[in-house]
């Protein structure tokens, strides 16, 4: 199945200065294909240039070099738009509207019968779990939370095969975070593939099937997140638990294996070591200091491990 | 295409509709209007030409204020606000936007022109004016085509300028625009190849809105004829037609950060 998102070697430079001459690189030859019905997750620190990569395709900003294509059509067809949402970061509305008459307008935007329309809208505005009674208020009126979910909501009008989301999950409260996840996983299960983008890193990691990592305009990790996350540190780790018997007891273990940390538990002892090859020593002297062996895991690292170590130096 | 470009000058319009800001514009016009017709008793006779010289004049200046003031804001409101952003990603080309915000604004511009009218019309009744009453609409319509071009010139300014410096030059514009045909003949009369070329120049390149002066004339009771009102609305079609074209192409270049 072709891909839903192609690009190839997209590059941006900023111009700075008077004369424009200073140019920042903000993307540097990026690669990334998404597949169909996949929410992909675009991650990285602030200025690493994932809102540029999404204002690129969207047709906001134009890109230096290389090129991208959404639904098979070269980002310059605007015609494409009509086939996907996209909800912005900290989205802004006209004010002086209410969010039915921003969806009714949006919705006349796609072309949609003004039936049609009220429908969709109303039935929009219900999804994101906005209060019936804040419909026809005007948005000047709402609050950030509200805000995002009506982001959220306009960026569905047109029923799309891809929806895009810049932090999705800003603004909303614990309760509202729920809701717009559930919704976004619902979308695929519809069979929609989601581009977002978050800095809620547990979000990502409860959400997407794939994610990016850019750092400084350049892609430093991608692929499914289970494979990320079971990395070589990941793979050789190992957290062992014991009982019937102390930390104390064990102090033969980091003496034996270098960098095993033992730790006391309230029923006993965790033994974290790397290399498996480790894994005998550490049980045998377990069985010599009397205790039993509970568990023997590998530790995966978290996502949040994996993002400090791909966007810093450290 | 055109039910985009329908779409958006709709909700241009209802933006001007809900901003009080207008209304107290054309508010103060028809407070002027009315102050003309009690000064009009200082000038024995003469009540229906200063109602129709106050009324219309301050119908032009607030007109070009609200076209300058709204015009250069029109776009560079949407990408500050960064209401563009949830536009664009919709099917909509940048063509379209700039023309449906401008064809909302002129919109908003007709009903200003229109209500001021009335209110000047009103004015001259009340001094037993009523022929001019009727009169001043051929007038009235040529200051709506020269505010659609001041509109033009504004949003042409403001797709590559910051509002401020679009302001400035939109009312250096219409300055130079009342003045461009008075120059060209001074140039002419000078004699001087380089004052010919130059004000030639101006001449050409600016608007000539020396067209649209007929206010003095409105206040004698006359009315522009029908052929007057064809040519001179002609020449705006023509001239904001170029103006909308030239701001299309640097919008459609535009980086919207």
């Amino acid at each position: 199945m072709k891909n839903v998102i192609e690009i190839r070697g997209l590059s941006k430079d900023y111009e700075k200065g008077f004369w424009k001459k200073k140019k920042i690189r903000a993307l540097d030859g990026l690669d990334l294909d998404v597949a169909p019905g996949q929410i992909y997750g675009f991650l990285g620190g602030n200025g690493a240039g994932k809102t540029t990569t999404i204002k690129i395709l969207m047709g906001l900003i134009f890109p230096s070099g290389g090129t991208a294509k959404i639904l098979g059509k070269d980002i310059s067809d605007v015609e494409v738009h009509s086939r996907i949402g996209y909800c912005p970061e900290n989205p802004y509305f006209y004010d002086y509207l209410k969010a039915t008459e921003l969806m009714d307008y949006f919705g006349q935007l796609f072309g949609l019968e003004a039936s049609k329309r009220k429908k969709v809208s109303e039935d929009l505005l219900a999804r994101v779990g906005l209060e019936e009674k804040d419909w026809t208020k005007q948005l000047r009126k709402f609050s950030k939370g509200m805000l995002q979910r009506v982001g959220i909501a306009q960026s569905l009008v047109n029923d799309p095969e891809l929806v895009v989301l810049d932090e999705p999950m800003s603004g909303l409260d614990p309760v509202g975070r729920r809701e717009i996840r559930e919704l976004i996983a619902g979308l695929r299960q519809a069979g929609k593939t989601v581009f977002m983008s978050s800095h809620i890193l547990s979000d990502i990691e409860a959400l997407c099937d794939n994610v990016a990592i850019l750092r400084s305009g350049t892609l430093v990790a991608t692929g499914r997140l289970e494979e990320l996350l079971a990395s070589e540190d990941g793979d050789r780790a190992f957290e062992i638990s014991a009982n019937g018997v102390k930390a104390a007891e064990l102090i033969s273990i980091p003496e034996a294996i270098s960098g095993a940390v033992v730790t006391e538990k309230p029923s006993g002892a965790s033994i974290q070591v790397f290399g498996d090859e480790n894994i005998g020593t550490v049980l045998t002297e377990i069985k010599k200091a009397g205790g039993n062996v509970v568990s023997v895991q590998p530790v995966r690292q978290s996502l949040e491990e994996l993002f400090v170590k791909e966007t810093t130096d450290s | 295409m055109f039910r985009n470009i329908l779409a958006i000058a709709r909700n241009t319009f209802r933006e001007a509709v809900r901003d009080r800001v207008l209304y107290n514009l054309v508010v103060f016009v028809l407070l002027i209007t009315g102050c003309a017709v009690f000064l009009g008793d200082l000038t024995a006779g003469n009540e229906d030409r200063t109602v129709t010289n106050i009324g219309l004049s301050a119908m032009l200046l607030f007109g070009v204020f609200i076209s300058i003031f709204v015009g250069v804001s029109l776009v560079s409101k949407e990408i500050e606000k960064k209401t563009l952003y949830t536009i664009f990603s919709k099917p909509v080309g940048r063509g379209q936007f700039i023309v449906g915000k401008y064809l909302g604004l002129c919109l908003t511009l007709l009903v200003n022109v229109a209500v001021m009218g009335t209110g000047v019309s009103l004015a001259l009744f009340y001094v037993g004016s009523g022929s001019l009453a009727a009169s001043i609409w051929g007038t009235v319509t040529l200051i709506f085509l020269e505010l659609t071009i001041v509109t033009a010139v504004a949003i042409l300014f403001s797709s590559f300028s910051t509002p401020a410096l679009s302001a400035l030059l939109t009312f250096l514009v219409w300055i130079i625009g009342h003045f461009s045909a008075s120059l060209k003949d001074l140039a002419d009369g000078l004699g001087s190849a380089a004052a010919q070329w130059i004000f030639g120049f101006i001449y050409y390149v600016f608007p000539n809105l020396s067209h649209f002066e007929f206010v003095t004339l409105a206040a004698r009771g006359e009315s522009p004829s029908a052929g007057y009102l064809g040519g001179v609305f002609l020449y705006t079609l023509i001239f904001n037609t170029i103006l909308l074209a030239i701001t299309i192409v640097i919008f459609r270049r535009r980086n919207l950060k």
